[in-house]
């Protein structure tokens, strides 16, 4: 599982007053813990900060990579954002997102075109979000088509098919779920990824079911997730789940998390 | 004087069935329709947007009580006499241009509905010309504007702009909500309001008429 730490995202108070209080400290403990607790992408969001996005991005990246190694993932809907914090980006990145929404597509296509960088491509279009599996299917098609006509690897692409809460329809978790399965049997070599928290929108106690959803998707072939790393209940649902999907060689990873003492 | 808090009780129950035999029960023992839907029901989902706003009810069974509110509703509409149905105020909602995301404003637009204000939805990626169109059109006295990304929240500062160059502003209050909105920022472009949930939306739309 690549695991994507979603901690450093200026919608969340202690980092928004890190940004406004250029507390380099806090945004450089995040950094580290997250990286210490598995994380394989350090995702950067600095959304909140309307009109002053591009500034808090580029000092968020910079004070991230002063102290871990692993790549960042640039968190923006806004390409010019994400093409100046590419050119600051030590190591090959991650975007976070292409969709099939016109501007965002013709204006990130030509930075990601021909590169290594990693790319997730978010089930979204202009004819609006998708709520079904063939609804996904068609984005996700025209998605990779895209990406793959502009020399772009597939395995660089994530396709996130986008989670919709279950308190406003009892189907969307499947619908969800079997995108993944349809997905992944479709484009080989390919990763799907979700911020998957939205699930549970409007819903009490969501960490519950989070932590089941991850366990169900996992077992679909979901192979990448943006989490809270630090969340040791959520890590060990996945890495149990890997192991019980037939996803952990000779139980190699479950019997390492078992004697590093994350049980 | 009838006594309403059956239906009361049962509507916030979701309890479908219990709820339609009431409603039948006192159509036929000669009470209006317009008490039944004034003093019963309405009254009832007011309390169910409460309990959304105070975490004690949740989503899906918000959206289970409007079906059940709306069954209902569908019963006294034969009785109901056309003035009786007149709705207590219009309101115009949508999500604004360049976001599509539309479950939240959805079910701001049910709760209003349920609490006997006349919704029109426009739907996602509504322009603020159309907006403004719509708000003279349907001479609204509300407008609520969604927006769940940072970049489309300049969006509500534009349509209103437009309403102010378009002479509507003082005819028409403004609300907004939305995932990243905040009271700040309404206060920053002007809007009349902000609501946090569905729940608070309505009862918030309710006293700004």
């Amino acid at each position: 599982m690549i695991i994507i730490g979603e901690l450093i995202n200026s919608s969340r108070k202690a980092v928004a007053d890190a940004i406004e209080n250029k507390d380099a400290g806090i945004i450089q403990k995040l950094s580290k813990d997250q990286d210490q607790a598995g994380a394989d992408y350090i995702d950067i969001n600095a959304g909140t900060f309307v009109g002053r996005e591009l500034e808090c991005m580029k000092w968020l990246l910079e004070n991230v990579q002063k102290v871990t190694d692993k790549p960042c993932t640039i968190d923006s809907p806004d390409p010019n954002v994400i093409q100046a914090a590419l050119e600051i980006h030590k190591g090959i990145p991650m975007i976070n997102s292409i969709s099939l929404e016109k501007e965002r597509y013709d204006k990130l296509m030509p930075i990601i075109a021909g590169t290594d960088i990693k790319v997730i491509a978010l089930c979204m279009s202009d004819e609006g979000m998708p709520t079904t599996m063939e609804d996904r299917q068609k984005i996700a098609d025209k998605l990779v088509n895209g990406l793959v006509k502009n020399n772009v690897n597939i395995e660089n692409i994530f396709i996130d098919p986008l989670v919709q809460p279950i308190s406003v329809n009892k189907e969307f978790g499947m619908e969800f779920l079997c995108s993944i399965e349809n997905i992944m049997k479709n484009f080989k070599g390919i990763h799907t990824v979700c911020g998957l928290s939205n699930i549970s929108y409007g819903l009490p106690a969501r960490k519950v079911l989070n932590r089941a959803f991850m366990t169900m998707a996992v077992s679909r072939g979901l192979d990448a997730a943006i989490i809270d790393p630090l969340d040791k209940k959520m890590m060990r649902a996945i890495i149990a789940a890997q192991a019980l999907s037939g996803q952990d060689d000779f139980c190699v990873n479950y019997l390492q998390a078992y004697r590093s003492g994350m049980f | 004087m009838s006594d309403y808090q059956p239906i009361i009780n049962a509507l916030i129950g979701c309890d479908m069935a219990k709820t339609t035999e009431l409603v039948n029960l006192s159509l036929t023992q000669g009470i209006d329709a317009k008490d039944i839907l004034n003093q019963g029901l309405i009254p009832a989902m007011d309390i169910v947007g409460q309990k959304m706003e105070t975490g004690e009810m949740f989503i899906p069974e918000v959206l289970m009580a409007a079906q059940v509110m709306s069954s209902a509703t569908e019963i006294l509409k034969p009785t109901l006499a056309k003035e009786d149905s007149d709705a207590k105020g219009t309101v115009i909602i949508g999500t604004v241009k360049g976001d599509l995301h539309d479950i939240g404003k959805n079910l701001v637009g049910m709760m209003m509905e349920s609490g006997g204000l006349e919704v029109h939805n426009l739907g996602v990626d509504v322009e603020p010309e159309r907006f403004a169109a719509q708000v003279q059109e349907k001479k609204a006295g509300i407008l609520c504007l969604s927006a769940l990304l940072t970049t489309t929240m300049p969006m509500m500062q534009k349509t209103i702009d437009i309403l102010k160059d378009k002479g509507l502003r003082d005819q028409v209050k403004v609300m907004i909500g939305g995932a990243p909105v905040t009271q700040t920022y309404a206060d920053q472009i002007g809007a009349d309001a902000y609501a946090s949930d569905a729940g608070s939306a309505a009862r918030l739309a309710k006293s700004l008429i």
